[in-house]
Formats: structure tokens, C-alpha cells, sequence
């Protein structure tokens, strides 16, 4: 069966901001890569985890997936069809929602929840059946009582508002949400709240979701298939369980290495991943990641790796990806040795 | 034991709200000695914030002291005139906030301002504040700390930011350092880091940590006492191994159940606490927790709990640890 959603060799490249009197030489202008060669699918029914630190590109993924950002190469398709003009991108949102990150931010203050969960129907000019009546019930399914219905967003909590964003998200009935970091800021028992609500939906409308994080916590738990980002292209992509218990790529690895341990007897003495990721406009030649990586050699600084697939479901952008198969992997995150 | 570097003795605030004063804090106490790093954790609600601002003498003009104090090396802080909090505050205690992105002024480069700050204590020159003032940026992990006094906050990314923040709260080498959300808004690498150059800190400082969050891993990763919080009222305190490993009360049990970061084996559906805070305007009777409690009895609702001994030094406020 075809995914729900197929993202394939995707890449997106940005005019660099121009210096001074170096806008005025002749020939194309410099360009810096926002994401490069990206390809994965979700499935339908299925929760894929979109991991990586801030400015690997996770949010401009998504926004390209819903056709917020143009892509300037590879291809998208929803159900089968190809995404590529403004009426295609129209027609696949009407069964696509976007979720986005700051609930505070993505409602309106000035209109009440009833008038928010309203909108998704007048945007996209679809008759909503039984008015208020089916908003009430969208709250419902979202566990919020009717009464917050009447309120305007400042006097919601976290977690309540949060939950109204879910509940717009749900109003077209969509096949995928993508979700940017659903449970950013809330407190670990809303949070949790949060994401069985999500997979209870999942079970009982089919839905597909992709979640974009930083919490890998939230992504063990709760996804099918991680991706893991790295200025802008992909690192390891894989079934979650597989990439925890053994991460391929000293990037994965380190990032869950560097999860800090809600116990005191597994705290880390050193560091898993110094520095900070690289800037765009400065992009490290060879593998990317090579700056940091624990168990980079010389050939890592020279030849950017290739994506392969080293299991039938597994793709790893390493040199090295067989030797940290062999090695074991395990979720520790020593370094290699060499 | 040695006589705490801070103390909070019976602390009660309270804010003003047409309902009624909302009783914020009720009767906590805590202290913390100088070398030790502690954690004070609960939910959004649990007066942590209103505990943290009171340790620095920051308290919203609508908050009222009801009980209790705040002690530094003795002295009750809390009740000094607004003129002596401000010498305090930055040369004694200095505080790190959540988003360094507000707590740096937008206009001003990170170097005026860390010289400022400084100016406010002491009387040097200019170029000697400049430089003791890139030497700290270069403890807290900055890697070219002369370019980076030069530089706006908004140039620098989140981690940056946040060891300049850092940077700028240890500047005056103050005796507390409080901690509020240090790593809420940054990625987990960054926090790695942030983490790490905190225990480096600490080693050097011989002062009293206080860190605020509701992320129970930052709490693990740092802290050697623990004290937790809900609905106002400290529920439970202990060292950071009984706390993880021998929690007592049932809210503390709770709030590590449902921490993803606990679960080891992927589960589809994560715990929860049901329920929701009590109205702090007329808190409970009994337990504050008892409406939400899996093992609550009779007696919970009826009569407050008593904080009882159940360890070296370790307490909780609950009739079902009582002996």
C-alpha cells in the first residue's frame, strides 16, 4: 500500500543574505540549503517522531509539507498524488492539519473558542453540519466541557488550550496532523494527557501524525518511525524502536546520550555532544555532523556520506554505519573506539 | 548540622483576587547550605515561582507575606527596606529566568550590560569591569568572550544566551544562586550543556544552588536534596536518591510515574494524574492532594496530614507515611 504522505529527495534552498557590495558580482547569487535530499513517508494510521536540535530544519519540513514553503527540488505526494501547484497544496489541506507549536500564539486572543473551532469549516468553505452543536462535540472528544466553548483563549491553561488546537486540528476530519512540538512547555502530567489523547485518536479515526520534537522521551514512547534531522538533512531514519535500541548514527546516538536521566544514579560525568549545531551559511564540508561527532576520521571531513539503506527499514547517513552496527550501538553514547 | 546559608521558615504568601487572597504558599520551609545544589519541583501552580521570587526578594506588589520568612546567613530578608533588597539582590543572590532572551535589556550590548551590573556593586574602572566581565563569559563556556561583550542578545543563539545570563548572575560571586526553568527553553543538547558548566560552577562556587523547574531529569542531573511542591505546601523532601528511588507521598510517586523519561519500555498510554489542582482560595481541609490521590482514605479529607520522618532526612506530608 502507498503512504499516506511521501516525501521524496525533498530539498529547499534560500538566497543567502547578501554582503555589502558582494550583491553586485555578476552570476547567480549564493544560495545556502535549508534541507537537502530528504525522503520519508508516513503511513496511513501511523505516528512518525521528526527529531533534531533547533535549526536542523524541522519546522521548515513541515511548512514545506503543507506547501507554506516552496521546495526547490525532489517531490511531495499526498495519497498518491503529487503535490505541486497552489490548488493541489488547497486540496491536500482539507485533509491535512498543522498543529503549531505555541497554542497561545495560534488562537486568535480576541475570539472565543467556539468562534476558533468555527474556522476551519469558513476557511475552507465547507458546510458545518449541526453548527454549534458539532463543536461542542469536537471539544468533547478532546475531553474539554462545553463551557470552554464560551471562553476566550487567556483563560484557558496550558493544557486546555492545547487541547483546543487539537480539537481545530481534528475539525475537517483529517488523514494527518503534523504536530510541532504538541507538548512543548506543559507540565509532565498534561503532557501525558496530550499524547494519549493523540494516540487514542489515532486508534479510533485512523489518524496518521507527524510529531516534530526535541523531547525523545516523547518519541520513544509514542511514535512508529523516527527521523532524525541534522542541518538539514536526514542522519537516520528507521523504526523508533530499532533506532533507540541501536542507534546507527553517532548524531542518534548522541542525542540520546545527552537526554538528561530523570534518575540520579545514571547521571552522565561527561558530555555526549559539545558545540553547537553549525550555521547554515556555514556548512561543514564532508558529513555535516563530522564538527562534533564523537568518532569523526578523515574521510568523514572529505566525502559527505550517502544515504543507505543498511537494514530493509533503515536508512543511515554514515561512512561507519556497518562498524556502529557491530559495535553494538546501545543507547549509552560512549564514543567509538578506533 | 551546620546553620543553613538560606532559609525559608514557615513561609506563607498570598496573592489578592476578587474571590479572595489565593493562598499561594502555605507554611513552607527549606534550606539550603553553602556547596549544595537543591531542587524544588512540582507543577504549574504549585507556588514554585512564588517561592523562587520570594527568595530573591522579588515579589509581585499584589503578593502578601502572611507567615514565616526568608533567611540569608540569618538575616530575615524579606522584611528589609527596598533600598538594602537592592544591594542584595545581584551581589548576594542572583537569579537565572527562564527565557535569557527577557532578561538581557534588547538594546544594549551583552557587555554594557555586564559592566553596568557590576557598577551598581562596585567602583572600578570601566576596563577592569569590561574584563572581569569577559573572563566570566569565558567560565560559563562562551568560546570568544571579548567579541561576545560587543554583541546584542538577539545575535547570539539560546544557549549562548543562557550562559551569558549565567555569566551575568555569577559576575558579583553571590552566596545563592536561584535557577528558575535554567534549561525549559533550550534543546537537549544545549541542556546537556547547561548541566554540565552548572556542576563546573558549582565545584569553584561555594555557595547554595536553588534550582526551580518542573522537569524532574534537570533535577536528577544536579541536585543533591529535593524539595517537592502542590498546591503551596512542600509535600516532600529528601535527598535526590530517596526521592527518585523511595518516593513517599503519593503526588511525588505520581509525578515520576508519569514522566515519559522514567518509562523504560515504550508504552502507547502514559500515566496521568487525574483530577485537577484544589481551589487555593479555600484550600482543603485535609491532604491538599486528596482528591487526586489513588490511595486516599477517609481521614485524608478530614484531617491535614502531619509532615512526618520517614528517612534520613527525608519527609512527607502524608497520613500513609505516618508510622
Amino acid at each position: 500500500m502507498r503512504p499516506l504522505y511521501e516525501v521524496s529527495g525533498v530539498s529547499l534552498d534560500l538566497a543567502a543574505p547578501g554582503r555589502g557590495l558582494l550583491r553586485l558580482l555578476p552570476g547567480p547569487a549564493p544560495r545556502m540549503t535549508i534541507l537537502s535530499g530528504i525522503s520519508l513517508a508516513v503511513g496511513h494510521g501511523e505516528m512518525v517522531g521528526l527529531v533534531g536540535e533547533s535549526g536542523s530544519g524541522k519546522s521548515t519540513l513541515a511548512r514545506a509539507m503543507m506547501g507554506l514553503a516552496a521546495i526547490t527540488g525532489g517531490s511531495l505526494s499526498f495519497e498518491g498524488r503529487p503535490l505541486r501547484t497552489a490548488a493541489e497544496f488547497r486540496a491536500m489541506r482539507r485533509h491535512a492539519a498543522l498543529m503549531f507549536q505555541d497554542p497561545a500564539g495560534s488562537l486568535s486572543p480576541r475570539r472565543k473558542v467556539l468562534a476558533q473551532l468555527t474556522e476551519p469549516f469558513r476557511i475552507n468553505g465547507v458546510p458545518m453540519p449541526g453548527g454549534e452543536k458539532t463543536a461542542l462535540a469536537m471539544l468533547e472528544r478532546v475531553g474539554l466541557s462545553a463551557s470552554v466553548a464560551r471562553r476566550y483563549p487567556h483563560e484557558l491553561s496550558g493544557g486546555q488550550a492545547r487541547r483546543v488546537c487539537v480539537a481545530r486540528a481534528l475539525a475537517l476530519e483529517p488523514k494527518l496532523v503534523i504536530a510541532d512540538e504538541p507538548t512543548a512547555g506543559l507540565d509532565v502530567s498534561v503532557q501525558a494527557e496530550i499524547l494519549n489523547l493523540m494516540t487514542g485518536l489515532r486508534r479510533e479515526l485512523g489518524l496518521s501524525f507527524l510529531v516534530i520534537t526535541h523531547n525523545l522521551a516523547v518519541v520513544r514512547h509514542v511514535t512508529d518511525r523516527v527521523a532524525v534531522l541534522y542541518l538539514g538533512r536526514l542522519a537516520e531514519w528507521g523504526p523508533t524502536r530499532e533506532v533507540f535500541a541501536r542507534p546507527l548514527h553517532p548524531y542518534t546516538r548522541s542525542l540520546i546520550a545527552a537526554e538528561p536521566q530523570a534518575d540520579p544514579r545514571k547521571r552522565r560525568p561527561d558530555l555526549a555532544l559539545k558545540g553547537e549545531i553549525p550555521s547554515v551559511l556555514a556548512r561543514p564540508r564532508g558529513c555535516e555532523f563530522h564538527t562534533r561527532c564523537p568518532a569523526a576520521r578523515p574521510r568523514c571531513a572529505a566525502e559527505q556520506p550517502i544515504e543507505r539503506m543498511i537494514t530493509p527499514q533503515r536508512m543511515v547517513r554514515c561512512h561507519f554505519a556497518e562498524e556502529n552496527m557491530e559495535t553494538g550501538g546501545g543507547n549509552h553514547g560512549t564514543a567509538l573506539e578506533h | 548540622m551546620s546553620a543553613s546559608l538560606l532559609s525559608v521558615e514557615n513561609l506563607s504568601i498570598s496573592y489578592a483576587s476578587e474571590e479572595g487572597p489565593v493562598q499561594a504558599l502555605r507554611n513552607a520551609s527549606l534550606a539550603a547550605h553553602a556547596g549544595e545544589a537543591i531542587g524544588i519541583v512540582g507543577e504549574s501552580g504549585c507556588g514554585k515561582s512564588t517561592l523562587a521570587a520570594a527568595l530573591i526578594t522579588l515579589l509581585a506588589p499584589n503578593a502578601q507575606v502572611t507567615s514565616g520568612r526568608v533567611a540569608l546567613a540569618g538575616r530575615d530578608i524579606l522584611s528589609l527596606p527596598e533600598e538594602q533588597k537592592r544591594r542584595l539582590r545581584g551581589r548576594h543572590i542572583a537569579m537565572i529566568f527562564q527565557d535569557p532572551m527577557t532578561s538581557f535589556n534588547p538594546v544594549l550590548t551583552i557587555g554594557q550590560q555586564l559592566v553596568d551590573f557590576q557598577r551598581e556593586h562596585v567602583d572600578l574602572p570601566r576596563a577592569l569591569l569590561r574584563q572581569r566581565a569577559a573572563g566570566m563569559l569565558g567560565r560559563a563556556g562562551i568560546a570568544d568572550p571579548v567579541r561576545c561583550l560587543d554583541r546584542y542578545v538577539h545575535e547570539l543563539s539560546g544557549g549562548m544566551r543562557q550562559r551569558a545570563a549565567i555569566a551575568a548572575a555569577l559576575l558579583m560571586a553571590p552566596e545563592v544562586l536561584v535557577a528558575d526553568e535554567p534549561t525549559t527553553a533550550l534543546d537537549v543538547t544545549m541542556e546537556a550543556q547547561i548541566i554540565h558548566l552548572m556542576r563546573e560552577l558549582r565545584r569553584d562556587h561555594n555557595g547554595a544552588i536553588v534550582i526551580v523547574t518542573h522537569h524532574l531529569g534537570l533535577v536528577g542531573e544536579l541536585c543533591d536534596r529535593v524539595y517537592v511542591m502542590y498546591a503551596g505546601e512542600v509535600v516532600e523532601e529528601g535527598p535526590v536518591d530517596d526521592i527518585y528511588h523511595r518516593p513517599r507521598h503519593p503526588y511525588t510517586q505520581a509525578l515520576i510515574a508519569c514522566d515519559p523519561a522514567s518509562i523504560h519500555e515504550p508504552t502507547a498510554l502514559l500515566p496521568t494524574i487525574g483530577g485537577r489542582l484544589p481551589d487555593l482560595v479555600n484550600p482543603p481541609a485535609g491532604c491538599s492532594f486528596a482528591d487526586r490521590c489513588p490511595k486516599v482514605q477517609a481521614r485524608c479529607r478530614s484531617v491535614a496530614p502531619p509532615f512526618v520522618r520517614v528517612g534520613l532526612g527525608h519527609a512527607a506530608r502524608c497520613h500513609e507515611a505516618a508510622p
